[in-house]
């Protein structure tokens, strides 16, 4: 009776690549972040024996698949959720954002931003792994735009799309830093709870939390000077597979450049290369992409899964599904056949007697790309 | 004392009120005060949380940063601030009821000095010198000193320290308090930055708990809006929001007494004798000795003046204080001299002793003889003492909350470190917070401030310690303990590598003692 899970070789066609630079000491608490933030959603019982992907749709979003007839510009609406508080008056709620809270709303959702914003929390390792990858984002945007970085505001006139902002952990940072902030996630509740919390500083409030997803973005014909695609919860699969054959280019709405974020999304989501295209298009060319993820190492398994599932119980079990990592050489060939190539990789590594994050070159089980596309011309 | 009116100019700037917050918190509209109620006097905290829309009105937008207590360290930090190019955008409040602050005294060179002095070590000097604020210093005065002796009433042993043997010029410089105060508000009004100075005394703090949603329906959201700031409400009415809060109001501080902040702490019975006295020549070195009942120091000031501080039991310091001033004096030369014990033997061997074997080139100031200090001719400046203690705060922040300098921890004065160890907080705050603007933290906080926290800690800890344990040391008149403390002093001015991590510690180069 095996005590966990071995380790499977990815189910859908990633092209594999030999993963020989992974020899390297480190640990990764990522799954510890995502463990929290799946404990926020949903209470996880026992997922053994539903198929990953399946599975991986009710951990993150707690939302019913939408059928395929579903309106695609509506967000999908999301059950009840075990947690509590119960869903009281969930269903009035979605319709508008947040532009006139009701009480009980701004009650509910008060208690919960707590969780997600207290940084002594549930959320712990997030928040301290935050100033290490806004650093790492800050040094190679600021190189790439040609900004000054020591001014408080160098991302002044860029416009970042934070691609699963969450609560808003990373949003708000980067637009203190000046960045003129859109942040999406495909559920309601994150957004609303980032709304509420961005809502307490006027330098933040200005970030647009809109609930959808990358995908819905590019049909839309929205485009960013950097694309941000850190810790997101994608999840609706239907969605994905419907949109990702529409991939148009629009003209792009704003005269400003905008850059794109997409940290720790991209293990859950079903098809990585999809993904990745949408994220693609969501750039502007000349513009940037930021990707953080898990590796799939040896290490990476005994850290993030093992360590962290089974004995640390950090995270809940089955919470990551170690075949839909990718490696870093597959991400950057995800990358360029979407034509964004990849300039600067660093890895995360903690030190687990202080309990603080480093950027190093061990990229063996967190790590996170800076790519560009092509200035057009 | 008397009440300004609290100081609005730079208010004029916010009398448009941008309300961004307006828009996720209308009900019903704009409708709600299209302009503030009414310009903002003091005294009406309630128009605030009245508003409809739970905006601020447009001369209440709150601070980044307010600075309870405007002394040398609180000073300190605003300067720090203020002259760093990631940090100078911060809207500072400044608390303080001084008048000092708001009408700078000017000091002349002609006056008496003062006899609160500070010693600031090179690591304060440096600290200063990157703030811009040395230079103001230097055009007052001031004595850098490069040598000091410390030996004790048993005439059993002594220690020199030179400067020379860590291959520096200066031990450290002796200035005025007030000196250090007015440079480092000269610089500040070099810069412009924006800070408001408050000339009242804290009077309450309320920290508005982000999930907290209060009773009252018209309160509701306004409390919301508030809950990434504190309010601070000053003794004369006025009140002020900020993102944090910093207490740097000395070891009775209101700040911590408001945030329910621990302590531990004893006192000494012991109470501090502070005067500045004349000497004929001038004096360069810094002279300490300890006596059955405390230590006395002799620290030059410059200008053949030099400063005593005199530690020694409540009674006697209350007799000294009330003797006239030639008896004074008296006491004092015999405290330096020939009283209470025999001069220490000189050490009259050549390079080589015993303890080379340790390795590292001989100290200079091995070979120097015991010299009797300079004798004090007269009394210079009144007499004051005040009981001393120990204290430090279990933590030095709290959520949008932090201490420091005095707040924080406070320490016998016997290593003139008491001082330097706020400079060294008020420093490394402003870096700490600097780190976090440039990655978009609010600085508020508490994941932030818990990083000053690690760095000072255990460093404020470790010198605190080690002065705890000198005064204990000394306190005691027993004859072994007598010969113990005659073979430290000897291992200290023999065995180099000794003396050169001892004088690098208190210069405050190193964190912590023995380890470099």
């Amino acid at each position: 009776m095996l005590l966990f899970p071995l380790p499977h070789f990815p189910r859908f066609p990633i092209y594999s690549c030999s993963s020989s630079a992974t020899k390297r000491r480190g640990t990764a608490m990522a799954a510890k972040l995502l463990s929290r933030l799946r404990q926020l959603d949903t209470r996880l019982i026992s997922l053994q024996h539903q198929r990953p992907f399946f599975r991986n749709a009710r951990l993150f979003s707690g939302q019913q698949i939408p059928s395929s007839d579903s309106h695609p510009s509506l967000p999908p609406t999301p059950t009840p959720t075990p947690l509590p508080p119960p869903s009281a008056g969930s269903a009035g709620e979605k319709r508008q954002r947040t532009s006139s809270l009701k009480d009980h709303e701004l009650a509910k959702f008060a208690a919960i931003s707590d969780t997600w914003w207290d940084s002594e929390g549930p959320f712990k390792p997030l928040h301290a792994m935050n100033p290490t990858r806004l650093a790492f984002i800050r040094s190679t945007l600021c190189r790439h735009f040609s900004k000054d970085p020591n001014v408080p505001k160098p991302f002044d006139g860029l416009e970042i799309v934070d691609v699963g902002c969450g609560g808003g952990i990373l949003s708000e940072p980067l637009a203190r830093l000046g960045a003129t902030v859109t942040g999406v996630d495909a559920v309601e509740k994150n957004i609303k709870i980032a709304h509420l919390h961005a809502d307490l500083d006027p330098t933040t409030s200005t970030i647009d939390y809109v609930c959808t997803t990358a995908e819905k973005l590019v049909e839309e014909g929205r485009q960013f000077d950097a694309v941000m695609s850190l810790e997101v919860f994608i999840i609706n699969i239907s969605v994905l597979k419907i949109s990702d054959s529409r991939l148009q280019h629009y003209f792009s709405f704003r005269s400003i450049h905008l850059v794109a974020t997409s940290i720790h999304v991209i293990e859950h989501v079903a098809d990585p290369a999809e993904f990745c295209k949408s994220l693609a298009a969501l750039t502007r060319p000349g513009g940037a992409v930021v990707i953080s993820t898990i590796n799939r190492s040896i290490r990476a398994y005994a850290a993030a899964i093992v360590a962290a599932e089974y004995i640390l119980h950090w995270l809940p079990r089955g919470t990551h599904q170690w075949s839909s990592f990718l490696t870093p050489e597959e991400l950057v060939m995800i990358l360029k056949r979407s034509s964004i190539d990849v300039e600067e990789m660093a890895g995360f590594v903690l030190n687990p007697l202080t309990g603080k994050w480093l950027l190093s070159d061990d990229v063996s089980v967190n790590f996170i790309a800076f790519a560009t596309k092509k200035a057009e011309g | 004392m008397n009440r300004l009116v609290v100081r609005r100019t730079l208010y004029s700037n916010h009398h448009q009120p941008k309300c961004p917050w307006k828009r996720g918190f209308c009900s019903g509209g704009e409708a709600a005060a299209a302009a503030p109620a009414s310009s903002a006097s003091s005294g009406q905290l309630n128009h605030i949380i009245n508003q409809k829309d739970g905006s601020f009105a447009g001369d209440d937008q709150p601070y980044d940063l307010a600075i309870v207590g405007g002394g040398m360290v609180g000073m300190a930090l605003a300067c720090s601030l203020a002259t760093k190019p990631l940090t100078k955008h911060l809207k500072v409040a400044i608390i303080d009821s001084n008048p000092a602050l708001a009408n700078k005294l000017s000091i002349k060179r002609e006056d008496p000095p003062d006899p609160r002095v500070s010693t600031v070590t090179p690591a304060t000097i440096s600290y200063f010198q990157d703030a811009g604020a040395w230079q103001y210093v230097q055009q007052h005065r001031h004595a850098f000193f490069d040598k000091m002796q410390v030996w004790d009433y048993t005439g059993l042993g002594y220690t020199t320290y030179d400067a020379r043997d860590v291959y520096k010029d200066v031990l450290g410089c002796v200035v005025e308090n007030r000196v250090l105060h007015s440079s480092l508000l000269s610089r500040i009004e070099d810069t412009d930055v924006q800070k408001t100075i408050y000339p009242s005394r804290l009077a309450s703090m309320i920290r508005y708990p982000s999930s907290s949603v209060k009773a009252d329906d018209n309160t509701r959201e306004a409390s919301y809006i508030k809950a990434g700031l504190v309010k601070l409400e000053m003794s004369d009415g006025s009140s002020l929001y900020t993102k944090l809060v910093v207490g740097a109001d000395g070891a009775k501080s209101q700040v911590r007494n408001l945030a329910g902040f621990k302590t531990t702490g004893w006192n000494y019975s012991q109470n501090a004798i502070i005067c500045t006295v004349e000497h004929s020549v001038g004096n360069h070195t810094a002279w300490q000795r300890f006596l059955p009942g405390g230590p006395i120091a002799l620290l030059p000031i410059g200008d053949n003046f030099s400063n005593i501080v005199w530690t020694m039991s409540p009674k006697q310091a209350s007799d000294l204080t009330v003797m006239n001033e030639d008896e004074f004096v008296k006491a004092v030369n015999q405290a330096m001299d020939n009283g209470y014990g025999p001069h220490p033997k000189s050490n009259f061997s050549n390079g080589s002793n015993k303890f080379s074997f340790l390795g590292g080139n001989l100290t200079m100031s091995t070979n120097e003889s015991f010299e009797v200090p300079p004798k004090v001719v007269k009394l210079a400046s009144k007499r004051a003492a005040f009981p001393l203690s120990l204290m430090h705060a279990n933590d030095y922040v709290a959520k949008r909350i932090v201490l420091i300098g005095d707040a924080a921890h406070a320490v016998h004065p016997l290593a003139g470190q008491g001082v330097n160890l706020g400079f060294g907080d008020a420093f490394t705050l402003s870096r700490i917070i600097g780190e976090g603007v440039a990655v978009g933290t609010d600085i508020g906080e508490v994941s932030l401030l818990r990083k000053y926290e690690a760095e000072r800690k255990p460093a404020n800890i470790a010198m605190m310690a080690v002065l705890d344990g000198f005064q204990k040391i000394y306190s005691v008149d027993f004859g072994p303990l007598n010969v113990l403390r005659a073979a430290a002093f000897h291992a200290a001015n023999y065995i180099s590598p000794l003396k050169r991590g001892i004088i690098s510690y208190a210069s405050g180069e190193q964190r912590l003692p023995i380890f470099p």
